[in-house]
């Protein structure tokens, strides 16, 4: 099979499709993370925003009100998260843990009316002539709204982290609450907000799923993709242009190699399939064994609990 | 040896003066990989838990547990279910094979079945499974008949017999309509994904493929045929997916058929001979004729003779006048392994581990 027949265009558009979902929960668990917060939940608020979104775009027909609709079933779901584990102080990757099973057991119940239920058609979002444009025009210029909204997270998150004043003052929760505490920051209003955006954005990237790229609800039916976001999180070394390359060479991975399976051409499937997460392991072993040691790469105060004794 | 016929005997005068002393209802259990709105597998095998309620009424009860996790787990799970009353267990995938076995030893006088599995080291174990490759057969040539870009796609789980006898079938019935047929098979690795089924439906369709028929569980290919507005079909899987035979506006939507998986004929039967004492030990091997596999409505968009010809296929293969392996059939080298006339052994077809002629792909190992 020669790759002169390959279809490559197609396969570029399906890509960005593909790899908003674990971008939009990736961009969200960065900030919870750079905050110092370790919600191992992505998959739970996920899932929840997957029917949440479904539900309520059913209901009312409109694809705006699924997403908002999502992004709250996401955000209220990681503040009981955030109650746990900032005012009562429980382990972070305990209660993470059981909010993915909360979030997929809840999803099953919420879900149970909408088991067979064809989703409303959403259509890609008219950019005029620059659809048109050969080659760029259907690979960037024909998607629907949120590709272009997760595009544009990334940026705001970046310039939020690295612009602005408040993004400064929550990198420092994250690296040293005792610090910023000390300085007179609101250390658990601040991580509670960045859990809330974190819980909102992956309840968005699990609404993009019921509502876009699968057009439908099924129980379990994000399959993993949460824990794809939380590894995109490491391999980025949390920075949030590496989260677009990650989620774009993750997602890309995959369609790349169904794509060439279709197309008869002969490729390691199983390798391909796991590529992901051995990607991720190299990442993390570069990470740690670099002369500057790990701590330069994950916040400081990841994961630490932190309780005002003053 | 004594020791143990004398326990056994006690085991069993218990349960026969158990049975005597109060017309408990027979408790039938069903032990399931997925969850039941997973809208294909297990939800099929639930149904065929709620025909065997409708069928008995208070003569039976029936409890099932949900997302069980093959091994250490639902070895657990079968042991609570034993304990807790089951007369019967029904252990419905492949991966409960060691762990049935292990909890069927404890437990002499509890009946076990295991479907799909093979293993049946004491004499409560028993094994079923169903001729998927039957339906295959049908909408392959459903496939091979409707196809325009001559490209036909099966989405696979995973590299094992079953599947592959799936993909012979269905290319098999293709490729004898229209000779000009390819075949796109996409591995994916899993049973249950519906992001990356639709993506492998996804990549097909941009790849030219027309027709896809799917071996994982859900509906998401269907989902995404739906939008090619009509310039590809597909079939339902496991279950009749009727939600994608019909557009809103009333036209023929992507499913134009489906394979459904009938468990109820089989649960039914085994539960009501547990009752009327004529239960045994059995490897049972269902399809059409028995009920088990059901070709679910055919829509307009089929064309009419092309349903007609599908519904021949289907009466002889419910009559047992057709066999979808019978010969002359050769592997991809080309060595003949069904002479004319000749149909496969259960055997052999079981352990299918090799593509037929004309098939140009490998299979992973």
């Amino acid at each position: 099979m020669d790759l002169s027949t390959f279809n490559w265009l197609p396969l570029l558009a399906a890509l960005m499709v593909a790899s908003t979902p674990i971008l939009l929960a990736g961009i969200g668990e960065l900030v919870v993370e750079k905050a110092g917060v370790l919600n191992l939940g992505v998959e739970g608020m996920m899932i929840t925003g997957a029917v949440c979104g479904f539900a309520m775009a059913i209901a009312t027909e409109s694809a705006v009100i699924g997403f908002v609709s999502a992004a709250v079933g996401g955000a209220v779901l990681s503040l009981l998260f955030g109650v746990l584990t900032q005012v009562l102080l429980s382990n972070q990757v305990a209660t993470g843990l059981a909010l993915t099973l909360f979030g997929l057991g809840l999803s099953a119940v919420l879900g149970q009316n909408y088991i067979g239920v064809k989703g409303i058609e959403i259509s890609a979002v008219n950019l005029g002539p620059l659809a048109d444009i050969p080659f760029l025009g259907p690979v960037l210029f024909q998607h629907d709204g949120m590709v272009y909204v997760s595009l544009l997270m990334v940026v705001a998150v970046w310039y939020f982290l690295n612009r602005t004043r408040a993004g400064l003052v929550l990198r420092a929760v994250g690296e040293s609450h005792d610090a910023a505490h000390a300085l007179g920051y609101k250390v658990v209003r601040i991580r509670l907000a960045a859990i809330a955006f974190g819980g909102a954005c992956a309840g968005l990237g699990g609404a993009y799923l019921s509502l876009i790229r699968v057009p439908q609800w099924t129980e379990g039916m994000t399959a993993g993709a949460g824990w794809l976001a939380l590894a995109l999180v490491v391999f980025a070394s949390w920075k949030p242009g590496r989260v677009l390359i990650g989620a774009y060479l993750f997602g890309g991975l995959t369609v790349l190699q169904l794509n060439l399976q279709a197309a008869g051409v002969k490729v390691p499937v199983e390798l391909l399939s796991m590529s992901p997460y051995v990607i991720t392991i190299l990442v993390l072993v570069l990470i740690s064994s670099g002369r500057r040691g790990r701590q330069t790469a994950a916040p400081a105060s990841l994961g630490r609990a932190f309780h005002a004794t003053t | 040896m004594k020791l143990k016929t004398l326990l056994t005997s006690t085991a069993l005068a218990l349960g026969v003066a158990n049975a005597a002393a109060a017309q408990d209802p027979t408790q039938a259990c069903f032990v399931y990989v997925g969850p039941i709105g997973d809208g294909g597998w297990t939800y099929q095998h639930h149904q065929g838990a709620l025909a065997v309620k409708e069928a008995y009424g208070d003569k039976v009860e029936i409890q099932w547990q949900e997302n069980v996790p093959e091994g250490a787990d639902s070895e657990r799970v079968m042991t609570q279910m034993a304990l807790s009353g089951c007369d019967i267990v029904f252990a419905t995938s492949f991966g409960y094979m060691d762990p049935i076995n292990n909890v069927a030893a404890k437990f002499p006088d509890v009946k076990f079945e295991h479907a799909t599995g093979y293993k049946r080291m004491h004499p409560n174990v028993t094994t079923y499974n169903s001729r998927f490759y039957e339906g295959r057969a049908v909408v392959g040539h459903i496939a091979g008949r409707m196809t325009e870009t001559n490209k036909i796609g099966y989405i696979a789980s995973f590299p094992i017999p079953e599947v592959v006898m799936g993909i012979n079938s269905y290319y098999h019935h293709a490729a004898k309509v229209n000779p000009d047929v390819e075949l796109v098979v996409t591995w994916v690795y899993t049973w249950f994904d519906p992001a990356k089924e639709a993506d492998a439906a996804r990549a097909m369709l941009d790849q030219g493929v027309d027709v896809i028929t799917a071996h994982t569980d859900s509906t998401a290919p269907l989902a995404e045929i739906a939008k090619e507005g009509g310039k590809a079909i597909g079939f339902g899987q496991a279950s009749d997916m009727a939600a994608f035979a019909y557009n809103d506006d009333g036209t023929p939507g992507p499913r134009v058929a489906s394979i459904i998986d009938d468990w109820s004929p089989y649960y039914v039967k085994r539960v009501g001979q547990l009752m009327d004492g004529s239960y045994e030990q059995t490897d049972s091997w269902g399809g059409m004729p028995e009920g088990e596999v059901v070709i679910g409505e055919m829509t307009d968009a089929i064309p009419a003779d092309v349903q007609a010809e599908a519904q021949g296929m289907i009466d002889a293969i419910t009559a047992g006048e057709y066999h979808p392996f019978t010969g002359p059939m050769s592997n991809q080298a080309g060595e003949q392994f069904l002479a004319e006339g000749e149909t496969i052994e259960d055997g052999p077809l079981l352990g299918m581990n090799f593509y037929i002629e004309g098939i140009t792909a490998e299979i992973p190992q």
